[in-house]
């Protein structure tokens, strides 16, 4: 916050207050020089001593790759993306001068529309692991928002559900994953699904991993709306509802999204695992993949996949602070 | 006499703690008239504010009970409305939406859009808030924010209004400042009010009756005073009033000779926040 500057102070004031005025901006530039300085030197630091030690370390596939190889390796992968992209433009464009042919010769031949048959690209299993993971996420906020507010309006009902939470909370995506899967298959059963049986069985597992934060962050919240607040609801005889949506809700904002933000953490690190697990399209899928492959560039591809995870990661955290800077009244 | 507006009749309240029931109040009685401006007095812990609650209905007396206009009260309503010592604001709402709450739920019958939109902000200025309708409580100093908190329960037009030692918050200036302000309003709409507080010079200047309260356990009334100064009153001038001093001095006797607090430690164990605000108010009185 110290980086912003106030621009009223510096309207119209007169010049030893200028003088002043400019000073305090160079002392902010300073600042917020010193804010990109120090991370970009980690960074560099980081990177200098990953060059110097991976090297050091022999696989079976070969050293451990360093920054430049994965530099060259995420190159790569960028390159078949736009290739396979191209291809399929062109396939794309070939079937419907074909059909287009077809038609002209015989109106009522039925022309078959295929898609290219490919293996996803990594850009392809990155934007399938932000689809299912936001799904995922946002279907564990709409079940774990409304429990929570239930939980933390009535004791009886918390305290009798407190336990299930409590145990339920530190399980493994991983032990999850084969009973969802199950389960997925035995009910899913559709002629024209909708989603693929492997979008639900990753998007249900990162639900149920993600959504206790939320839900124990809400009930936490709702349960500690201030007394005086309480006793203005019941002064003014507002309705159940009302008193949920004027006074427990807006109260419990702040609370709910450090619960989010957790719940979002959460459910991008158990989707990487269970699409590893159970090899559903995805991340996860794209470097259990490259691990099988075993090829001289797997490691680097790996490495590739990690940073980018990371760096989704933090994104998604940024995006939710966003979203809660939007909404929270008191940020 | 004419007949009571508000009747309080054999209250008392027990609490259940672990170790027993404890008898905040025994045997209190209380007729207050329509339009008169009571004061409630006493030591910390007395229970002062436990006759409030019970008259606000945010608590259930354990005997005996409150009469307004000929009804028992048995909840909270907004024809009791409640001014909190720390404003009790939604923070997340603007000055303007936090008084429309209020006028939203009590009117949303009896007036028109516009007309309740006019009532907001005609509440608003009668306590000199008009002007940060679009702030939030935040973004206020304490006494702006606990204008707005009597503003809001002015704009439910309640029979009784009922202060938690309202002005206990802010500072002394300011302090004088919200107590001129409501002598006006006061005198404007003539409401009943009853208002907790601790300060001796706050109760004579703004009150016609001083109902001074017994230490507790089983706190009751001890004595009942009334202010017969004119109004409008003026602090400055009645500094000097021999009438006005007479009165301070009763209420002094009362608090510090008759009700002396003894902070005997084998036997009261007053927590040392409240042997901190007794010392505090024997400071400021």
């Amino acid at each position: 916050m110290t980086t912003l500057t106030n621009p009223s102070s510096r309207a119209g004031t007169p010049g030893w207050l200028k003088a002043l005025a400019s000073r305090f901006t160079g002392a902010e530039l300073a600042q917020s020089g010193k804010q990109l300085l120090l991370p970009t030197i980690g960074i560099l630091i980081f990177l200098g001593f990953w060059h110097l030690a991976a090297p050091q370390v022999n696989t079976s596939l070969g050293a451990f790759p360093g920054p430049a190889q994965v530099w060259e390796q995420g190159g790569q992968l960028w390159q078949e993306h736009t290739n396979q992209r191209e291809r399929a433009d062109k396939f794309v464009t070939m079937q419907e001068e074909r059909n287009a042919r077809i038609l002209a010769d015989n109106p009522d031949a039925e022309v078959k529309i295929r898609d290219y048959p490919a293996a996803p690209t990594f850009l392809d299993q990155v934007v399938t692991s932000l689809i299912t993971v936001l799904a995922g996420f946002f279907l564990a906020t709409v079940i774990a928002v409304p429990l929570g507010i239930v939980f933390g309006l009535n004791h009886y009902f918390q305290a009798a559900v407190n336990p299930l939470i409590q145990i339920f909370k530190p399980v493994s995506p991983l032990a999850w994953l084969p009973l969802v899967t199950m389960v997925v298959s035995a009910t899913y059963v559709s002629d024209d699904p909708m989603f693929e049986k492997s979008f639900l069985t990753s998007m249900i597992t990162v639900t149920l991993c993600s959504l206790w934060p939320t839900l124990i962050n809400t009930s936490v919240g709702v349960a500690a709306v201030n007394p005086d607040l309480l006793n203005v609801s019941r002064v003014l005889r507002l309705s159940f509802w009302t008193h949920v949506r004027k006074v427990v809700l807006p109260s419990s904002v702040p609370m709910i999204f450090t619960g989010l933000r957790v719940s979002l953490g959460i459910a991008w690190m158990v989707l990487i695992a269970a699409e590893m697990l159970a090899q559903s399209p995805g991340l996860g899928k794209f470097v259990w993949d490259e691990f099988q492959n075993g090829s001289s560039q797997s490691l680097s591809r790996i490495m590739v996949a990690v940073l980018a995870i990371g760096f989704i990661g933090f994104l998604l955290d940024r995006l939710m602070l966003m979203i809660q800077k939007k909404v929270a009244w008191n940020e | 006499m004419t007949k009571a507006h508000l009747e309080l009749t054999g209250v008392e309240m027990a609490f259940e703690t672990p170790k027993g029931s404890f008898v905040a109040l025994d045997n209190l009685n209380l007729k207050i008239k329509k339009g008169e401006f009571v004061s409630l007095i006493g030591h910390s812990g007395c229970g002062k504010s436990t006759v409030l609650n019970i008259v606000a209905g945010l608590l259930q007396a354990s005997k005996g009970g409150c009469v307004l206009d000929g009804h028992e009260v048995n909840s909270p309503g907004p024809e009791r409305a409640v001014v909190f010592q720390n404003h009790a604001l939604m923070p997340w709402l603007t000055v303007y939406e936090n008084v429309e709450l209020a006028v939203q739920q009590v009117f949303r019958k009896s007036m028109a859009k516009q007309e309740r939109k006019d009532w907001i902000h005609h509440n608003l200025e009668l306590v000199n808030m008009a002007h940060a309708a679009n702030k939030r409580p935040g973004e206020i100093s304490g006494g702006m924010a606990q204008r707005v908190g009597i503003a809001r329960a002015l704009a439910m037009k309640p029979s009784v209004l009922l202060m938690d030692e309202p002005f206990g918050a802010l500072d002394a200036l300011t302090r004088a400042h919200l107590q001129d302000s409501l002598m006006e309003i006061q005198q404007e709409l003539n409401n009943t009010v009853i208002m907790i507080t601790h300060d001796v010079d706050e109760a004579v200047l703004l009150s016609d009756r001083i109902i001074m309260m017994t230490n507790g356990p089983a706190a009751t009334v001890g004595e009942d005073l009334r202010i017969e100064l004119p109004r409008p009153r003026n602090r400055v001038t009645l500094a000097d009033d021999p009438t006005y001093v007479h009165y301070r001095q009763e209420v002094l006797k009362f608090l510090y000779e008759k009700q002396r607090k003894l902070e005997n430690i084998k036997t009261r164990k007053a927590s040392s926040t409240d042997q901190q605000e007794s010392t505090a108010q024997a400071a400021g009185a």
